[in-house]
C-alpha cells in the first residue's frame, strides 16, 4: 500500500474518533509543548546575550588584545591569577604597532578603562564612573551614538583636549536638572568639558553601561586610567566576519614578536573575541537545553505508551477489518504500514499541536516574567522528528501484531 | 485425456474413498483449480482433527460449481484452502496454473488479490467506507492509481446495478444491495474465480433469488464461480454440485442429476 494511502486512511480514522484521538495525542502534545517553550526561552536569552555581548560590550567582528582574559568560564585558580599578573603589560607602543600592522579596512582603537571618582559643581559627590581613555574610532567600532552633542574627533585626540562624552547615568548623577553640554565634570581634580551624551545602553550581567565617561586617549584621562602601566584593551575590528581570523593572527604574530616568544612558548597575552566571551554562556545554555529536553522527554515516553495502548485497542477492535483487508490481498507489510502510519500520524499531529502551544506558552511566560523568547527553527524540526519517532516506536508492536493475524480467525472476529 | 470432469465416473459404491475427480486435469490451460489429495489437519489441544482427508477437485474455467455438505463435512476448510486463506497439510493445489499450496503469507496475499474474489455470508464490507471505497479496496492493494481505481470501481458497481448508490455507506444499504457491493468488490480485480461462502445465508428468500440471478449472469458472462452452501435449493442454481462428507468428496454431479435426486 502506498504511503499516501496509508496516511489518508490514518487521517480518516483520526477524524472518525476525534475525542479519542485528542486524548491519545495529549501526552505527546504536552511533551512537545514544554520542549518548545523551554527551548524558545533559552533561545531568546541566547539571542539577547549574543546581541548584547557582541554588539554592545565588544562590538561586531572585533577582537580585543588584553594582558589576560576579561571573560572566563569557571573559577580562576590563584596560581593562574599569579601567572597572569606576571605577564608583560600591553604598552602604548604595542597599541600603535598593532595599528600599523593591520590590513587596510580594519578598524582599531585603544580603550583603556578604570573606575574613577568624579565631581561636579551641580551635586555633592556621586558614584564612581568607569572612565575610558580612548581613541575616537571606538565610537564607530562599538556603534556608540550620542543623543545630544557629538563625540570627540581625531583632532581633539591628537591635541589631547580635555573633552568628554558621558553616559546617561553619569548625567543623572552629576548634572541633575541641568544640560551638561559645555559644562565641566572633574576627574582626579582635572576638568573635562562635556560635549556629548550617549544613548542609553542599559546593563549587561548587572554592570551598568551608562555610568561612564569617555575622553580622548591623549587627554589627561590616560593618567587616571593608568595607560602607561598597562592598557586595558586594544580593540581591532575586521572588515568582514571572514577576515576575523586573519586579523586575530596578525595581532597574535605581532605581539609574539614584540614579546620575543619562541615557538614553544604560549602566548603571554590574549586576543579575546565575542566568541570567547560567549563560551561561558554557551556552557550555561547547554545545561538549560539539556534540562529542557530531558523533562519533556519523560512526557514523550508517557505519550508514546498511551499511543501504544490505544493502538493495541484499535487492533483488537478492528480485527475483522484486518481480516477483510487480508482477504482482499493486503500483505503483512500493508497492514503494518496502515497501523504504523496511524500511530505516527497521531503522534506527529500531537507534536504539531505541541509546537503551536509551546510557542504560545513561551510568549506567555516571556511577557509574564519579562524574559526574552525566540523561535529556534531546529526545535520545530526536532519536535516533529521526536513526534514521528515516538509514533513509530509506539506503533511497531501493535502494527506487527495486526500484521500477523490469521485472516481466517480475523474474519470470524466480532 | 481431456475428458470433461463432469463425465468422469464417480464412486457410487458408497465406500468412503477419495473420489478421483481430477483425472486428466492439467493445471493451467483451461483448468483453473486442480487439487491433488489435499488434506488439512487441525491440532486441537493434542487431538488431531482431520478436516480434509484427501480431496481431488478440478474446476474448469467458466464453471459454476456449488460445494455442499453438512456442517463438519470440511466445506469451510476447503473453501479457506481454495480461497488461499489457508494452506493444506499435504497435497497440491494449483490455482490458475500456479502451485499455491507451497506459498508463504505474502505470496498468498498476492494470489488472493489477483485471482480470487470473495463474497461472504456477512458481506464483510468496511462499515465506515462508502460503497465505492469498499469496491476500490482490492485495487488499492494491487497498487492501482486512484483515477484508474475509481473508474474500475464504478464499472464494477454498474455491473451489479449499484452505480447510483456508490456514495452510500453499508448501513444505508439493504442486505441485497450490500451483497451486490461485495460482489462488485469481488469482481473489480477481474479474478480467476469468484468464491462465495454462503452468499445468501443472511438474506431473505426474495433477495436470495436476486443474488442468485446475479451469479447466473456472471456465470453466463464467463466468470468462474465457486459457491459454498449448505442449502440444496441454493446449490441447485449451480451447474455442478460437489458434495463433501467427512472430509472427502462424496459426490460430484451435474445440476440435472442433482435436481433429479432432490426431487426423488
Amino acid at each position: 500500500m502506498p504511503l499516501v494511502e496509508a496516511i489518508r486512511l490514518a487521517l480518516a480514522q483520526i477524524r472518525v474518533q476525534k475525542l479519542k484521538s485528542f486524548f491519545t495525542l495529549l501526552g505527546v502534545t504536552i511533551g512537545v509543548m514544554f520542549l518548545i517553550a523551554v527551548v524558545s526561552i533559552v533561545q531568546g536569552m541566547s539571542n539577547y546575550v549574543t546581541t548584547a555581548v557582541a554588539g554592545k560590550f565588544l562590538g561586531v567582528n572585533t577582537a580585543t588584545l588584553r594582558k589576560f582574559p576579561n571573560f572566563q568560564t569557571g573559577n580562576v585558580t590563584d596560581a593562574q591569577w599569579h601567572l597572569w599578573m606576571r605577564r608583560p603589560p600591553i604598552t602604548i607602543a604595542d597599541a600603535y604597532a598593532v595599528r600599523d600592522a593591520l590590513p587596510a579596512g580594519a578598524g582599531w582603537a585603544i580603550d583603556d578603562e578604570k573606575w574613577v571618582n568624579a565631581e561636579s559643581k551641580y551635586t555633592n559627590g556621586g558614584p564612581q564612573l568607569l572612565a575610558h581613555a580612548t581613541t575616537p574610532q571606538l565610537f564607530k567600532i562599538k556603534s556608540l551614538v550620542v543623543t545630544q552633542g557629538r563625540v570627540f574627533n581625531e583632532e581633539e585626540e591628537q591635541l589631547g583636549l580635555p573633552v568628554a562624552v558621558i553616559g546617561v547615568e553619569t548625567q543623572q548623577y552629576y548634572f541633575p536638572g541641568v544640560d551638561p553640554i559645555g559644562r565641566e565634570i572633574k576627574v582626579g581634580g582635572l576638568p573635562f568639558r562635556v560635549i556629548g551624551i550617549l544613548e542609553k545602553q542599559g546593563t549587561l550581567f548587572g554592570q551598568p553601561l551608562d555610568r561612564v565617561i569617555y575622553a580622548p586617549f591623549n587627554s589627561p584621562m590616560q593618567r587616571f586610567t593608568g595607560a602607561r602601566i598597562n592598557l586595558a584593551g586594544v580593540i581591532v575590528q575586521a572588515p568582514s566576519p571572514a577576515a576575523m581570523t586573519d586579523v586575530q593572527e596578525t595581532v597574535t604574530e605581532l605581539m609574539r614578536q614584540r614579546h620575543k616568544l619562541h615557538p614553544a612558548q604560549d602566548n603571554d597575552f590574549v586576543v579575546e573575541t565575542s566568541a570567547s566571551a560567549l563560551s561561558a554562556w554557551d556552557k550555561i545554555r547547554g545545561y538549560l537545553v539539556g534540562a529542557g529536553i530531558f523533562l519533556p522527554a519523560i512526557g514523550l515516553v508517557v505519550g508514546g505508551i498511551v499511543i501504544m495502548n490505544i493502538m493495541l485497542v484499535a487492533v483488537a477492535e478492528r480485527t475483522r477489518e484486518i481480516g477483510i483487508r487480508k482477504s482482499l490481498g493486503a500483505r503483512r507489510r500493508d497492514v503494518m504500514a496502515q497501523f504504523l502510519a496511524e500511530a505516527t500520524t497521531l503522534s506527529i499531529l500531537g507534536a504539531a499541536f505541541g509546537i503551536g502551544l509551546g510557542f504560545g506558552l513561551s510568549k506567555l511566560l516571556s511577557s509574564a516574567f519579562n524574559l526574552p523568547s525566540g523561535v529556534a527553527p531546529w526545535s520545530i524540526v526536532v519536535a516533529l522528528g521526536l513526534g514521528g519517532g515516538v509514533g513509530i516506536a509506539a506503533g511497531i508492536y501493535p502494527a506487527s501484531r495486526a500484521s500477523r493475524l490469521d485472516p481466517i480467525v480475523a474474519l470470524r472476529a466480532e | 485425456m481431456s475428458a470433461d470432469v463432469r463425465e468422469i465416473p464417480l464412486s457410487t459404491t458408497g465406500e468412503r474413498q477419495a473420489v478421483v475427480g481430477n483425472v486428466g486435469a492439467v493445471p493451467g490451460q483451461d483448468w483453473v483449480i486442480v487439487t491433488r489429495g489435499i488434506t488439512r489437519d487441525y491440532d486441537m489441544g493434542g487431538e488431531v482433527v482431520r478436516a480434509l482427508r484427501g480431496v481431488d477437485l478440478a474446476v474448469r474455467r467458466n464453471e459454476y460449481v456449488a460445494i455442499m455438505g453438512p456442517s463438519g463435512s470440511g466445506k469451510s476448510t476447503l473453501m479457506n484452502l481454495v480461497g488461499c486463506l489457508d494452506t493444506p497439510t499435504s497435497g497440491e493445489y494449483w490455482l490458475n496454473g500456479s502451485l499455491v499450496s507451497d506459498m508463504k503469507d505474502d505470496a498468498l496475499a498476492r494470489v488472493r488479490n489477483r485471482e480470487i474474489g470473495f463474497v461472504f455470508q456477512t458481506f464483510n464490507l468496511l462499515p465506515r467506507a462508502t460503497a465505492l471505497h469498499n469496491v476500490e479496496l482490492p485495487l488499492v492493494y494491487a497498487g492501482v492509481g486512484s483515477a484508474e481505481r475509481k473508474k474500475r470501481a464504478v464499472e464494477a458497481l454498474e455491473r451489479v446495478q449499484l452505480a447510483d448508490r456508490m456514495d452510500h455507506r453499508p448501513n444505508e444499504l439493504s442486505g441485497g444491495q450490500r451483497q451486490r457491493v461485495a460482489i462488485a468488490r469481488a469482481l473489480v480485480n477481474r479474478p480467476a474465480i469468484l468464491l462465495a461462502d454462503e452468499p445468501t445465508g443472511n438474506l431473505d428468500s426474495g433477495t436470495s433469488e436476486e443474488i442468485m440471478r446475479v451469479f447466473e449472469e456472471l456465470a453466463d458472462a464467463g466468470q468462474t464461480v465457486i459457491m459454498v452452501t449448505h442449502e440444496s435449493d441454493i446449490a441447485a442454481h449451480a451447474r455442478r454440485i460437489v458434495v463433501l462428507r467427512d472430509g472427502r468428496i462424496s459426490s460430484d454431479e451435474r445440476r440435472e442429476k442433482f435436481v433429479q435426486k432432490l426431487e426423488t
